[in-house]
């Protein structure tokens, strides 16, 4: 009896276990690293939307903003032969693994049923593919030419937004003389290459494109790069003793407090002043860094499908759940960058938010979208260090600006 | 039938594990060394370049600010630390009251883990939040430490974090060392007039060389392999000023895609390690045959 009723739960046990075992056959497994509150709740708005399409989601989260480690775990499970269904990757490492596995699905159906074509922008749509076959769909863009400035600091140092570099040396003297920390920056090499992507695209986006997209010798060597260097030593004039190693969100607060008059980076860092409850336009203000109006520099996280056999139909179902503009928008919204596709309303979003979108709108019109180098979008990852190398010595006073524009061209040669 | 028992079931007992060390020890260490002649980027791959890797290696800044870095940190490490843990150790030789409770304080760091240490002196060593602002804020205006921010001290600062932590550890090594000098010698030597000063400089502190050699070695390996300490503490900031091997090799290998020149530089430390580890197994077994 006792006997028999064991083997009934075990029999049941097993057949439970087996259906588990169909059924997950149609999950999909994300590794990403979007592990903070916000940006989980976001993702937790694609999770139910698969899940109503009855495709489950096993979690994989790897902690660590960039998404370094993610990569080093991601590696580990593709050389292992047990590729994830979908990974989050930026820009290159798109490219990379493009180029160098070729196991990815081809997602060319459903971005034909659904028109990818005609919404993704250009600039996006290069990471996005491969060989002309469609690899990723792409989640948000970010744009890290942003200066996010204090509102009650800027008015106490005449209130008017600067829109060129010299108006912006005269606010922060301006906050200087008021006794704050002009200019909150934290020490770490990729924060410091976030200043210098805007600083070199101020000079003019043909230089950016020159210098770190085309890797032209003449432009990363020559006195323009000079004067970028030139200028991120002023830069550093306004940074406050205790910089370096400081985190970027650490930064933000020193904004948010008052104790700082403004900050440059990237869009995610208006979620820190939201967080603070601090509203655009009242406490703090949002504006793109002088002289770069009209010019987006971006990185755009997408979901990498890897080929399972035949694309499956959990895979299509979630590219096309990525791609569709309700997660789009309640996504971003979040997150604080604005959507991959040019299409979605612009309601839900706060003025920074509806800012955001239409200079990326704008940029787009205009051929004035590029990707960002600080982020691993305009050259490949050893490119992208080996200039690291040079900005965060420069900044850290180990170069002068002709030293360190020579140091750019053999550091960008040796990388290649 | 028992004696073949005998002589297997020891081989077949060992075999698993043998097998387990030299597949995963030995056996990467030779595929490292045969990555580190390839064309490998981003993944593995398998295009043959020779000796590119090592001397694109050796023409890097970067290495070299690394390797320089190694070096200072590598012989103020094991210098102060040694000078520190004989000193202690002397101290504690006394017979002093208490040493029962006062030894587990000093050897206490040794059971942090790097991350934490590091962690914990960075906010030490931290001009906004540590001891200067502590000195500020106790009245003394003038006080001044901010080595861990500037490029030229931060290396020192790393020294200073990993002799707090291992400093305590060599003390017990030499406090075994010198419980084990015979008395008779020593008693040997106050008949014969020395001092105490005299009797540690001429006659104990020469008997302590075995207990150098393994302080030097355990010391060693421990400087070169250094990284969660860079981490936790500096990050290899400011700039790239306190880059030590280790962090460049996992720099290069997992996120700059450059995984030949990782893979080469993996090898270099190798190559340091066993020029530290071979003379010392050898002069152990040579030892070990004379008795």
């Amino acid at each position: 009896m006792e006997i028999n009723k064991f083997l009934k739960t075990t029999v049941a046990a097993a057949a439970v276990s087996a259906f588990a075992g169909m059924a997950s056959a149609d999950d999909v497994e994300v590794l990403h690293w979007w592990t903070a509150g916000g940006e989980a709740a976001a993702l937790g708005v694609l999770k139910d939307d698969l899940a109503s399409q009855g495709v489950g989601w096993q979690d994989m989260p790897i902690a660590g903003g960039g998404g370094s480690d993610a990569m080093t775990v991601l590696r580990a499970r593709v050389v292992a032969g047990d590729a994830p269904t979908a990974a989050q990757m930026l820009g290159f490492d798109i490219k990379d693994w493009a180029g160098s596995t070729g196991n990815l699905a081809n997602l060319n159906s459903v971005a034909e049923a659904e028109g990818w074509d005609a919404v993704v922008p250009a600039a996006l749509q290069d990471f996005s593919k491969h060989d002309g076959n469609w690899i990723a769909a792409p989640v948000n863009v970010h744009s890290t030419n942003w200066v996010w400035v204090n509102k009650a600091a800027l008015d106490a140092a005449g209130g008017k937004a600067p829109t060129s570099w010299e108006e912006l040396i005269t606010v922060l003297d301006a906050m200087k003389a008021n006794g704050i920390t002009p200019l909150a920056h934290g020490g770490q090499a990729w924060q410091d290459a976030t200043i210098f992507d805007a600083v070199v695209l101020g000079l003019g986006a043909d230089f950016y494109k020159a210098a770190f997209i085309d890797m032209d010798e003449d432009a990363l060597g020559g006195d323009m790069m000079v004067e970028a260097f030139n200028r991120m030593a002023v830069l550093r004039s306004y940074v406050d003793d205790n910089f370096s190693g400081r985190d970027w969100n650490l930064a933000s607060a020193m904004v948010i407090e008052g104790t700082a008059g403004m900050q440059m980076m990237g869009d995610w860092a208006k979620g820190e002043f939201l967080k603070a409850g601090k509203t655009p336009g009242e406490d703090f203000v949002c504006i793109r860094f002088p002289g770069t109006q009209g010019l987006v520099t971006f990185n755009s996280d997408q979901f990498v499908m890897f080929d399972q056999g035949e694309a499956s139909d959990s895979q299509m179902a979630m590219a096309s759940a990525v791609m569709s503009p309700a997660f789009q928008s309640a996504f971003n919204v979040v997150k604080g960058s604005v959507p991959a596709r040019t299409d979605v309303p612009n309601d839900a979003f706060d003025d920074c938010g509806k800012k955001g979108m239409a200079d990326f709108a704008e940029a787009n019109a205009g051929g004035g979208l590029y990707g960002s180098m600080a982020h691993g979008h305009a050259n490949p990852a050893a490119v992208k260090n080996a200039i690291y190398d040079v900005v965060t010595a420069h900044f850290n006073g180990e170069y002068d600006a002709t030293e360190a524009a020579e140091e750019m061209v053999n550091a960008v040669l040796d990388a290649q | 039938m028992k004696f073949l028992i005998q002589r297997w079931i020891p081989r077949l007992v060992l075999a698993p594990s043998f097998l387990l060390v030299v597949l995963f020890v030995y056996g990467f260490i030779l595929y490292t060394g045969y990555l580190s002649m390839t064309d490998s980027k981003m993944l593995p791959s398998y295009g043959w370049v020779g000796f590119e890797n090592y001397s694109r290696l050796f023409g890097l800044r970067h290495w070299n600010t690394a390797v320089t870095n190694l070096a200072i940190f590598g012989i103020l490490y094991i210098g102060i630390s040694s000078a520190l843990g004989l000193f202690l150790a002397i101290l504690l030789d006394q017979k002093i009251r208490a040493e029962g409770f006062i030894r587990p304080i000093y050897l206490y760091p040794m059971a942090l883990s790097f991350i934490v240490t590091g962690t914990a002196w960075k906010w030490f060593l931290d001009p906004g939040i540590g001891i200067e602002n502590t000195m500020h804020a106790w009245g003394w205006a003038s006080f001044h430490f901010d080595w861990i921010k500037n490029r030229d001290y931060a290396i020192y600062t790393v020294v200073m974090a990993a002799v707090w932590q291992s400093s305590g550890f060599v003390m017990a090594m030499f406090l075994a060392g010198l419980r084990g000098v015979d008395n008779e010698i020593i008693k040997a030597a106050q008949i014969d007039g020395a001092s105490g000063v005299t009797i540690y400089r001429r006659i104990i502190i020469p008997m302590m060389r075995p207990v150098f050699l393994s302080a030097f070695v355990v010391l060693a390996h421990l400087a070169i392999k250094a990284y969660d300490l860079v981490i936790a503490l500096t990050g290899g900031g400011p700039g790239r000023a306190t880059e030590l091997p280790a962090t460049f090799m996992y720099s290069y290998t997992f996120t700059r895609n450059q995984m030949g020149v990782g893979a080469s530089s993996a090898i270099i430390m190798l190559i340091m390690i066993f020029s530290i580890i071979v003379p010392y197994v050898y002069s152990e077994l040579k030892s070990g045959d004379q008795q």
